[in-house]
Order: structure tokens, then C-alpha cells, then sequence
């Protein structure tokens, strides 16, 4: 049974996560993108940017960092493996690039049931360890009944 | 990849051209690696079926990155994406044999808006069933 006192839970911020060119170039060939502002920073700043960029998805994998920890918190009573994906949302302030240092801060915004599945919806904010804002994640995930 | 496109180059309605993008098992695990999700139920068939799925399953975020890829695309390199977002509606079932699923994607601009920014509308099919649905990206463009 998910615990519906964790409605409005505000997690603590991740461990700053340190954004590097070889995990941005992992996650482009991951995907299958050949796109060069993901790996070459000439390519990169040719395009405008400081370094090399990382695809809009990989604000996953740091929001991800926040969330998974949250959604494992054993008060919760999430069951992972009847877990998929419902809705994902993100919106920037820039591209997150090579050398930032960011942290996500989780909020678990929405529990509600749908039928016999169950819905959550978290709220991501991930900024530079500075204080700047880079993207918002919305995530809503759907336990299924077993 | 395209030519830069503009803002005032771009005609609401405009359609964008269909591309279709591969997904095979040696992807999921990749795509495992990649982004740190290693839910069984992208890589072990065995739990994938006790769990009641039909097989193992494209991760979303996976079907999502190809959506973001064919808007990159098309946006061109001094285009940005400010906002993205889908739902998903369908599983992307993949089978462990060496041809794997496809994602089809194709796009339509919805609307020119403030700020040199464009929303595309966005429709990802895998086995003739949409797998993304309120699929949309804002791009900033030139």
C-alpha cells in the first residue's frame, strides 16, 4: 500500500552531481543521437554554448537521482517492478552542459488513485550548486495492480 | 542532421517529416547504463512476463529521447528546447530477436509563439499503436 502521508514530502536535495562530457556522450550514443554539440566542443560552442551540451532527456538522469531515492524510501511502500512511466515534463532554463555541479530537489506533489492503479507525481527542481535554476521535471509514474 | 532553420521561416501547420528509430535489447541495456534506471522489466524478460507484461519494454524516457532527438534535429544546433513534455499511453514491446521495434516519429508546428519560440506537436508510433500522447516541445529558435 503506498502511504499517502508522503503527499506534499519535500526531500532533501540530492549530493551535487558533477556533469561531465564522457556521461553526456555515453547517454547521446545510449540514444542513439550523433548529434556533435553532445560531444564535441568545438561543434559545441560553434552553436553557442560554453561546452559540450547534454540531449533535453538527460535531465532524467540527475532528476532521476532525487526521485529514485525518494520513490525507494521504504515509508513509501512503492512496489518498483510494477512501476512504468506515466507522463514525464520538463521545462528549461538552458541546457544543462559539461562542468555544471547540480543538485535535485524532490517534491512528491501527487498520489492518486486511477482505477486500480495507482498514480504519483513528483516535482523535480534541479539547480547549479550556485543556486541557479536549470530545468523542472515533472514525473508522474503509475504503480499497476498486481 | 537539417540546416538551421528560423523563426521566420517556420509556417504554423507545417508538417515535419516522419523518422523512424530502432529499438533492440542491446539499446535497453545501453540505455540502462546510460541513464542509471535498470527496472527489471527493461532487461529480464522472466520478470518481465511474472509481472504480467508481455515482454521486456522500451523505457519511456528511451521513447522519449527519440521524440527529443527528432526535434533536435529538425530545430537545428542554435535552436533550444525550452519545454518538452509527453505522456505515455503504450508500451514499446521488444523482442530479443536482432530486428528489436521501431519508434515513428512525426511532427506538425502547433503554433509560432512569443520569444521566437515554436511548439511542435509530436507523434511517436511503435507496431501501429501511439506510444506518446500530449506530445509537445517549445524550441527557441534563431
Amino acid at each position: 500500500m503506498i502511504n499517502r502521508e508522503y503527499i506534499g514530502r519535500v526531500f532533501p536535495a540530492s549530493e551535487p552531481y558533477e556533469v561531465c562530457r564522457v556521461k553526456i556522450a555515453e547517454f547521446a550514443n545510449a540514444i542513439g543521437d550523433s548529434n556533435p554539440v553532445y560531444r564535441d566542443v568545438a561543434a559545441a560552442r560553434a552553436a553557442g554554448h560554453a561546452d559540450v551540451i547534454a540531449p533535453p532527456t538527460f535531465a532524467i538522469v540527475i532528476s532521476m537521482a532525487g526521485s529514485g531515492a525518494a520513490l525507494a524510501d521504504p515509508g513509501l511502500g512503492l512496489n518498483y517492478a510494477m512501476v512504468v512511466h506515466g507522463e514525464e515534463r520538463f521545462e528549461y532554463a538552458r541546457p544543462i552542459m559539461a562542468g555544471d555541479v547540480v543538485t535535485a530537489q524532490v517534491t512528491l506533489t501527487e498520489i492518486r488513485d486511477v482505477g486500480r492503479n495507482v498514480m504519483l507525481t513528483t516535482s523535480t527542481e534541479i539547480r547549479t550548486v550556485a543556486g541557479e535554476r536549470v530545468c523542472t521535471a515533472v514525473s508522474t509514474i503509475v504503480e499497476r495492480s498486481a | 542532421m537539417s540546416d538551421q532553420i528560423t523563426y521566420d521561416g517556420v509556417e504554423a501547420g507545417a508538417q515535419i517529416a516522419a523518422v523512424s528509430y530502432p529499438v533492440t535489447r542491446l539499446g535497453l541495456v545501453k540505455y540502462c547504463g546510460a541513464s542509471g534506471d535498470f527496472n527489471v522489466i527493461h532487461w529480464n524478460e522472466r520478470i518481465a512476463r511474472a509481472v504480467g507484461l508481455p515482454d521486456v519494454i522500451a523505457h519511456g524516457m528511451f521513447t522519449m529521447a527519440q521524440a527529443g532527438r527528432f526535434v533536435t534535429d529538425w530545430a537545428g544546433p542554435a535552436a533550444m528546447v525550452t519545454e518538452f513534455g509527453v505522456r505515455f499511453s503504450s508500451m514499446v514491446v521488444v523482442p530479443d530477436d536482432d530486428a528489436g521495434a521501431s519508434i515513428e516519429v512525426s511532427g506538425q508546428v502547433e503554433e509560432k509563439l512569443d520569444g521566437n519560440r515554436v511548439a511542435i506537436a509530436l507523434t511517436a508510433r511503435s507496431a501501429g499503436t501511439k506510444v506518446l500522447t500530449r506530445a509537445r516541445a517549445v524550441v527557441r529558435l534563431p
